[in-house]
């Protein structure tokens, strides 16, 4: 009973990690109908450069992060205004190759810099567990994961929703001659959403690396996981991806308890697929994307 | 200041190799409703899209307010004061009726009016202000179109250009939204509108433009031109052909 109720808990909580490897992708998917490939190698590549910011700076979270963050948004400016923009006209396809190709450069040029060897950037309250009573016990890392996941899709949300910039950004993934006509420049907003994505990456790839050790060929796996996300909350869905994150770490977590550890992977697949079967589009996915 | 708001001279636009807009040009005088007539495919999009900076003319001049804006960019044309409602009313189907108005008043100088403006759209789109925290893929064709118009409104222009305002509706709708048109163009707004109906495009207007073939081929005051003529034009039959 303990084990079930602390693999519920746990469940939850990876979720929420889940959710926020699934925003940045989410986000780009919704606003430019572009899948990016490489979001799993640029969210690692996000690990390390909060971990070399880590080594100057002795540790300092805030500074580390506020710091990954202003060079990933100049990073992902520059990824949308000279890559995917010139390509984002031409139909899907192109957009998808340019990430492809971002994708390999990144993961190759993470091992050449710093080797294969297993990295994490563990803060000092990652292991200590906050909660431990007789039937849960939860570590600062998880929580802090779930809570800051929760806080960057509120105001994410918000943003998109509310502001006038929001606001224009979604009305260029609506109808991008009408927005244009209305003075807005999409293009702009493209770029725009991907350095937003390219923050909401910065903070997943930093709860990453306090929670879990990370290789430079680490991104695959949570691209893998980022996806799961997205295609059970919906594809361009931001309180999506909450959903998809914690109904993927609960399969994971539970099939883990039902099945063996062996089958946590492989049960949150299952669940996938059946959610799929039942709700093709996900499910909280804009009832009438094209 | 010329007493024309607008000037198009010469403009010729083209998709790749093939000429949809040949050597048009076309002026609006300043408070005026100017139609601008021609059959399917004649280029009146296309002419109106070359205005809004949508796409580069080969050759040509566009003047607003006798200066040049020639080839700049859509968010530069709103900003000086030509609102577009196009084609197919083109509004925004995932976002509620609000903020599509919203959309319109996104310059910095109209969103400094918003509530003015809002106003303004409101008392003159009663229907707008009920349907307002819908989304605006429920509305009627149209309430559509009275969105998009309402949407021009928003941006605080001197000019707006209308696309087959008309298209796919009833009658009765098609007055209203006509009336509402002079409405606005009393208070000094002037309009550059493209209608399918020949009659219509006569009866509502000061001056007309018959394109054919993406040339003009006739021009002058719209209670002038004969109605016969302008038809054979429109259909390309007799001397158009
Ligand atoms: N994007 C495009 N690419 C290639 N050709 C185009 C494009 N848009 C329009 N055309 C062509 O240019 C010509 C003029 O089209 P345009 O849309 O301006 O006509 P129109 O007078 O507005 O017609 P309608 O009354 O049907 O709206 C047509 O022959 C059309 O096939
Ligand atoms: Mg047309």
């Amino acid at each position: 009973m303990e084990l079930l109720i602390q693999s519920i808990v746990t469940g939850i909580l990876l979720g929420g990690l889940y959710a926020i490897v699934g925003l940045g992708l989410s986000l780009v998917f919704g606003i430019m109908g572009l899948t990016n490939i490489a979001h799993g190698n640029l969210m690692i590549m996000c690990s390390f450069i909060v971990m070399v910011f880590g080594t100057v700076f002795n540790g300092n979270i805030i500074l580390m992060l506020v710091l990954a963050i202003a060079c990933m948004v100049v990073f992902g400016f520059l990824f949308q205004n000279f890559l995917v923009n010139k390509v984002i006209d031409k139909g899907p396809n192109p957009a998808l190759l340019v990430t492809f190709g971002v994708s390999i450069v990144i993961q190759n040029a993470l091992q050449l810099i710093f080797g294969a060897d297993a990295r994490s950037i563990k803060s000092a309250f990652a292991t200590v567990n906050v909660v431990s009573s007789d039937y849960v016990s939860i570590s600062g890392a998880y929580l802090a994961n779930f809570v800051v996941a929760v806080v960057v899709i509120v105001l994410l949300s918000l943003f998109i929703k509310r502001t006038r910039m929001g606001r224009a950004i979604r009305a260029s993934a609506n109808n991008v001659r009408a927005a244009e006509l209305m003075g807005v420049n999409t293009k702009l907003m493209y770029s725009v959403t991907m350095c937003i994505a390219m923050a909401t990456a910065c903070i997943a790839g930093l709860l990453v690396g306090n929670t879990f050790v990370f290789y430079p060929y680490s991104g695959p796996q949570y691209l893998i996981i980022a996806f799961g996300v997205v295609v059970i909350g919906g594809m361009g869905s931001i309180p999506g991806t909450l959903l998809g994150g914690i109904i993927l770490g609960l399969a994971q977590l539970l099939g883990s308890y039902f099945f063996g550890t062996g089958y946590q992977i492989f049960s949150g697949y299952i669940v996938m697929l059946i959610l799929l079967t039942v709700c093709p589009a996900g499910l909280l996915s804009n009832a009438k994307r094209k | 200041m010329s007493e024309y708001i607008l000037r198009a001279e010469n403009l010729s636009v083209s998709y790749g190799d093939f000429r949809a807009v040949t050597n048009a040009s076309l002026k609006v005088k300043e408070g005026s409703i100017t139609a601008l007539i021609g059959a399917n495919g004649a280029g009146k999009s296309t002419l109106l899209s070359a205005i809004m900076g949508e796409h580069k003319p080969t050759e040509g001049h566009v003047f607003f307010e006798d200066r040049e804006v020639t080839g700049l960019k859509p968010s530069v044309i709103v900003r000086n004061g030509i609102a577009m409602a196009p084609e197919g009313s083109c509004i925004f189907d995932e976002m509620t009726v609000r903020e599509n108005l919203l959309m319109g008043c996104y310059q910095k100088r109209a969103a400094a009016k918003k509530n003015e403006l809002f106003e303004k759209v409101y008392s003159l789109f009663p229907i707008l202000k009920e349907k307002e925290k819908q989304l605006s893929s429920f509305l009627s064709g149209g309430q559509r179109q009275m969105l998009a118009i309402a949407r021009a409104i928003m941006a605080d222009p001197k000019m707006i250009i209308c696309d087959e305002l008309s298209l796919g509706l009833a009658p009765v709708v098609i007055g209203e939204i006509y009336e509402k048109l002079t409405e606005i163009n009393k208070e000094g707004v002037t309009f550059l509108i493209v209608d399918q109906d020949v009659g219509r495009s006569l009866e509502y207007s000061d001056y007309s433009y018959v394109m054919v073939k993406g040339g003009m081929v006739m021009e002058g005051p719209s209670c002038d031109l004969p109605i016969e003529e302008v038809k054979d034009a429109y259909f390309g039959i007799n001397k158009y052909a």
